[in-house]
């Protein structure tokens, strides 16, 4: 056997073998490796332990650098450790820090190898097991350990007791009862002159600050005097992170350590100090007016120096500052728009939030401008970057920033003209939104879709089809502010458009549905050829009270004064005659013709659609064309009453509809909602749906009765569709969430839209016109803004719940961890434990007491004695410092004295030997009162 | 609190990977995948940054730094200071460079455990240790010899 284990290891191929022949290998990498790795795994299983630890190294080799699990090993890996030698024991802590976990099943054998290298003599022993403990560490490693780690934290070899305290961390997190053993000591260390002792200490504090700053306020002289004291950069910075945690939460605090930071601001050269001074004056002591403009004069000198890490560390600064001073970001106005075109892609990315975050009401302008001109120039990623936040910024809370909305809907028309553009899907949501909620911008809207529309370069690019797709929707619904709906109409037919996707091309069917129906309406029933602009301003009121919806009427008088002005110039467009709606017909003919036979349905519907209605009137037109025009009055009769139907329906306003309109109709006498409907069966079994249902143009009211029995056939079909359509809702309503509110609030909406379906108005529209004008004037009117002086011409529907849930307050953190600093820190050790703490696998203590007995000498008892002997004196110390306090007030004049005893108090102390000095020294924050809520005044 | 130390080289090797909580191998292999894959894509003379939240998840920053043929690549969250971790990445440096006379990517190929043991006097659970590249030396001079030591006792002891 033994042998044979001699033969295993003189030939066995070690750690460098293993690379050299990596490097070698012609088989393939994987091959290779999963050779190598069959090797290791009988080589694991030898007996003899110096081949067990070269193959333990190089299976840690194998999963650390080319990643294959070494789970499987996890045993063999304690049997090197239980090796004598120190070479087989590191061997086995890389492997063990590697590959251990909290599930490991053998983590439960590893507690007493850790125990005896803890103890042992050799320094590298034991930094070996802290720091496998620091990695591996759980509830009961830190429990059974914590002994242990205890003695380390005051060992005198300075190399194990900066790991011992940096080892804390992991055992207070994973056994917060340990604080109440080990506590003392960490603060003890505190106290420590060595630097990398105290570095490590400060390091411990600053992530235990991290989590739960509030507890570890008591401790604020410490680290103050750490801060005064302090030549080292790293403990600097650790010290100005814990003060950053703490200043927050306590003013008195904040005023004190402003004075020693700016000092350290003004006078230290290391950037990485100076950069520490500045996020904490910026971020936590933002109200010191004179510090933050020390620390915004470096910023400046970062911004502009020459390492781009500095430049980008300072624009974060700026960042973080102007979330307060919005004033130091226009400050450096220039120079953060400078780095916009810097090569850094992450200075870049920081100038641009900071951009963002100058922009308001009255330079949007100016700043969009600036961006878009840079997105041109910039590449792909950084354009759409830009873009996306321009976006962002200025559809944020109903466009409240935005106060042109022509400007606005020229730059999104010139934003998707940029050649890397990729944002078609929001400008698309945008241009759809904007001319739904604002009335005024409708006329310029059009002149931006048309721009659009007309260029057939822009149907190549993929990423603005859905641009186009908004462009063809608003020039159809908006088409009476076309100045010549004519060249919408061949734009919209234009034979690229069959680079367009289906859904897209149904879209501009359907708007060269409306825009032909617009021009036949123009043409015949407002009789002949009237320029369509000029023929909205001499809209004869009375030509027909059906056809004049109200926001036609509304918005023709209030544009007619600039609309004659604007559209008088460029009068060009070509009046609409028979002969041109003669041409426009045969050119739908044509364009629309291949398309009856395409496999899209929708748009094989629409094109069918179209071409019906051409179908329709085409007949009449020519007929007319060739008669008199009086003639085409009285024959024509057919022919406009179906174009002012068409008319009459395109025309509709489409607003947005409140989610809460349904619960303003109130209940018809002797409808029964909630009657149970089953008995409907019945009633409708012998109607046979009809096979197909044509929609009519006649009057609705004739037909009534077919209707309700239909409808009703409708609620038996619907009931069986409801998954789907429901679904469908769903899906309607997540996108178009902004035209909903919430439901279940009906009752808290202002009245201010008219209910949809009442009875009244539903009577007889014709009479009520009048009364529906009104309401529908009201509703779209636009709302304004409390404090905004201009009006906002942004139609907002759901002001009222609008407003997010307001987010969940973070819980003030309490768990066991800071619960027991707390308990350590303000001395109420006599409170029960907390059931969090008693959540621990069963009563800790009480095992941890039973294993001490167990496993330890009698210098545990002796340590646990000295802890008891401190408690007690400091409790009678506690009681004599209460009686001062009683009759100290916490007024600033009082805290200066006690401050100024505390300082004679130390210097005393230097005197004194230097372990009764640290023993004293660690006691004083536990002089705090119980109560967290009485601010301890030696804070200050 | 430093959450991992990456050496890669530009060809996306890893030569050292070190992660101070514990991760399955194979999410080491996606995180310094998708970190080489931003390095390799970023330009010589820029900031030493990488947006890492997007590949360690929230609270976390990357810092790294190019020399030769290798990206020393450093992980750790809002309590430490990235120019005081890029000046980290430095003494490390020096220190190989110290141990090794002039180090090459080789070096860290052949010298995976002594690598190892410079970044463990270093960097100590996630927290930094030591700072000073003479006092990691002396420390990792002293590891070798205990190597040695025991090992003569044994054979001492064997042969008596």
């Amino acid at each position: 056997m033994s042998g044979s284990s001699l033969m295993d290891s003189l030939f066995q191929r070690s750690l460098e073998d293993l690379i050299k022949g990596l490097r070698q290998q012609l088989i393939g990498e994987q091959a290779f490796i999963s050779k190598a790795l069959e090797e290791i795994c009988k080589e694991i299983k030898s007996t003899d332990l110096s081949t067990k630890a070269t193959a333990l190294l190089k299976l840690s080799h194998l999963s650390n650098l080319h990643f294959h699990g070494m789970s499987f090993a996890a045993f063999h890996a304690l049997e090197v450790l239980s090796s004598p030698r120190f070479s087989h024991k590191k061997i086995a802590y890389h492997a063990i820090s590697l590959s251990f976990h909290d599930s490991t099943p053998v983590l439960l054998l590893i507690t007493n190898h850790l125990r005896k290298d803890l103890n042992s003599t050799n320094e590298f022993e034991v930094s070996l097991s802290l720091q496998c403990l620091s990695r591996i560490a759980n509830v009961d490693l830190a429990r059974d350990l914590t002994p242990e780690v205890f003695t380390l934290l005051s060992s005198n070899k300075l190399y194990v007791r900066k790991r011992a305290v940096a080892v804390v961390l992991r055992v207070f997190e994973k056994y917060p009862d340990s604080v109440r053993v080990c506590f003392k000591r960490l603060v003890e260390n505190l106290e420590n002159s060595d630097p990398q002792i105290l570095s490590a200490v400060v390091g411990v504090f600053s992530e235990l600050a991290c989590k739960d700053p509030r507890s570890y306020l008591p401790l604020a002289p410490e680290f103050y005097k750490i801060l005064v004291d302090s030549r080292n950069n790293w403990i600097s910075i650790k010290v100005l992170k814990i003060f950053s945690k703490l200043a927050p939460l306590e003013p008195r605090l904040a005023k004190r350590v402003v004075e020693p930071i700016c000092d350290l601001l003004r006078n230290t050269g290391a950037k990485s100090l100076l950069f520490e001074c500045i996020r904490t004056v910026v971020t936590s002591l933002s109200e010191y007016e004179s510090a933050v403009r020390l620390a915004v004069g470096k910023v400046r000198e970062f911004l502009v120096d020459e390492d781009p890490n500095l430049k980008y560390l300072g624009l974060q600064a700026l960042r973080i500052v102007a979330e307060k001073h919005l004033w130091v970001v226009s400050e450096n106005k220039e120079v953060v728009i400078k780095s916009l075109s810097d090569a850094d892609p992450n200075i870049k990315i920081e100038s641009l939030r900071l951009v963002m975050a100058m922009v308001s009401g009255h330079n949007v302008s100016e700043i969009s401008r600036v961006l878009v001109n840079y997105a041109m120039k910039s590449d792909p990623v950084f354009c759409n970057e830009i873009l996306g936040s321009i976006l962002s910024t200025c559809s944020r809370n109903f466009y409240e920033i935005v106060v042109d909305f022509d400007w606005y809907v020229l730059l999104l028309g010139e934003m998707s003209r940029i050649p890397h553009c990729q944002m078609g899907e929001e400008i698309e949501n945008q241009l759809i939104d904007i001319g739904l909620r604002v009335k005024d911008v409708r006329p310029e809207l059009v002149r931006v879709a048309r721009d659009l529309l007309i260029d057939p370069a822009l149907l190549g690019n993929s990423f603005l089809h859905s641009v186009l797709s908004a462009s063809a929707w608003a020039s159809g619904e908006y088409v009476e502010f076309s100045r010549n709906p004519l060249e919408l109409m061949e734009a919209l037919l234009q034979p690229r458009t069959s680079l367009l996707p289906p859904s897209i091309r149904a879209i501009y069917i359907q708007s060269a549905f409306k825009v032909l129906v617009f021009c036949l309406h123009t043409c015949f029933v407002r009789g002949g050829s009237i320029v369509p602009s000029a023929s909205m301003d001499n809209f004869p009121a009375g030509v027909s009270a059906s056809a004049s919806h109200e926001s036609f009427d509304e918005i023709s008088v209030e544009n007619s004064a600039d609309a004659t002005v604007v559209h008088g110039q460029t009068h060009a467009s070509a009046p609409i005659t028979k002969a041109s709606i003669v041409n426009l017909l045969n050119l739908v003919e044509l364009a629309l013709g291949p398309l009856l036979g395409s496999n899209d349905v929708e748009v094989q519907e629409r094109a069918r659609n179209l071409l019906g209605f051409v179908d329709l009137t085409k007949p009449e037109v020519l007929n007319s064309s060739v008669q008199e025009k009086e003639d085409s009055e009285g024959k024509g009769v057919e022919t406009s009453k179906i174009i002012k139907l068409m008319c009459d329906a395109f025309s509709k306003e489409l607003g947005p509809v409140s989610l809460s309109a349904q619960g303003k109709v109130s209940l018809p006498d002797g409808l029964m909602l909630k009657e149970n409907l089953v008995d409907l069966e019945m009633i409708c079994g012998d109607i046979k749906p009809p096979s197909s249902y044509s929609f009519s143009f006649g009057s609705p009211y004739e037909e009534e009765k077919d209707w309700l029995s239909f409808s009703n056939l409708h609620i038996k079909e619907d009931s069986e569709q409801s998954n789907e359509s429901t679904s469908l809702l769903a899906e309607h309503r997540k996108r178009h969430g902004l035209y909903y509110l919430p439901s279940g609030k009906s009752e808290l909406i202002s009245n201010d839209y008219p209910p949809a379906k009442d009875p009244t108005l539903q009577g007889d529209i014709n009479d009520n016109t009048d009364d529906l004008v009104e309401i529908t004037e009201e509703s779209l009117n636009p709302k304004r803004k409390p404090n905004h002086g201009k009006p906002r011409p942004v139609v907002k529907l759901d002001e009222v719940d609008e407003k997010p849930v307001a987010m969940k307050q973070p819980e003030p953190r309490d768990d066991s961890l800071s619960s027991a600093v707390r308990d350590v820190l303000f001395g109420s050790e006599d409170i029960p434990p907390t059931s969090s703490r008693s959540n621990l696998s069963n009563n800790p203590s009480s095992k941890r007491k039973g294993k001490e007995k167990q496993h330890t000498d009698p210098r545990v008892e002796s340590r646990e004695n000295v802890i008891d002997r401190n408690s007690s004196s400091r409790r009678s110390k506690d009681r004599s410092h209460g009686k001062e306090r009683r009759y100290r007030s916490p007024k600033k004049k009082n805290a200066e004295e006690r401050k100024n005893t505390d300082q004679k108090e130390k210097e005393k102390r230097h005197r004194d030997h230097g372990r009764h000095k640290s023993r004293q020294r660690a006691e004083e924050p536990l002089k705090v009162p119980a109560q967290t809520s009485v601010i301890p005044d030696f804070l200050l | 609190m430093i959450k991992a130390v990456m050496v890669m080289n530009t060809q996306g090797k890893t030569r050292l990977a070190k992660f101070y909580e514990y991760l399955p191998v194979e999410k080491q292999q996606e995180l310094i995948r998708g970190i080489f894959a931003v390095l390799c894509s970023r330009a010589e003379n820029v900031s030493n940054f990488i947006d890492a939240e997007s590949i360690f998840g929230p609270d976390s920053r990357l810092v790294y730094k190019h020399f030769a043929t290798l990206y020393f690549v450093f992980v750790f969250d809002s309590s430490e200071n990235e120019l005081a971790v890029l000046d980290l990445i430095q003494v490390f440096v020096e220190t190989l460079d110290k141990c090794f006379q002039n180090v090459c990517e080789l070096d860290i190929v052949f010298n995976y455990s002594k690598v190892h043991t410079i970044l463990d006097e270093m960097i100590f659970g996630g927290q930094v240790v030591e700072t000073s590249s003479s006092e990691i030396m002396k420390a990792v001079e002293e590891i070798s010899k205990s190597f040695l030591y025991p090992f003569l006792l044994c054979l001492s002891k064997k042969t008596c």
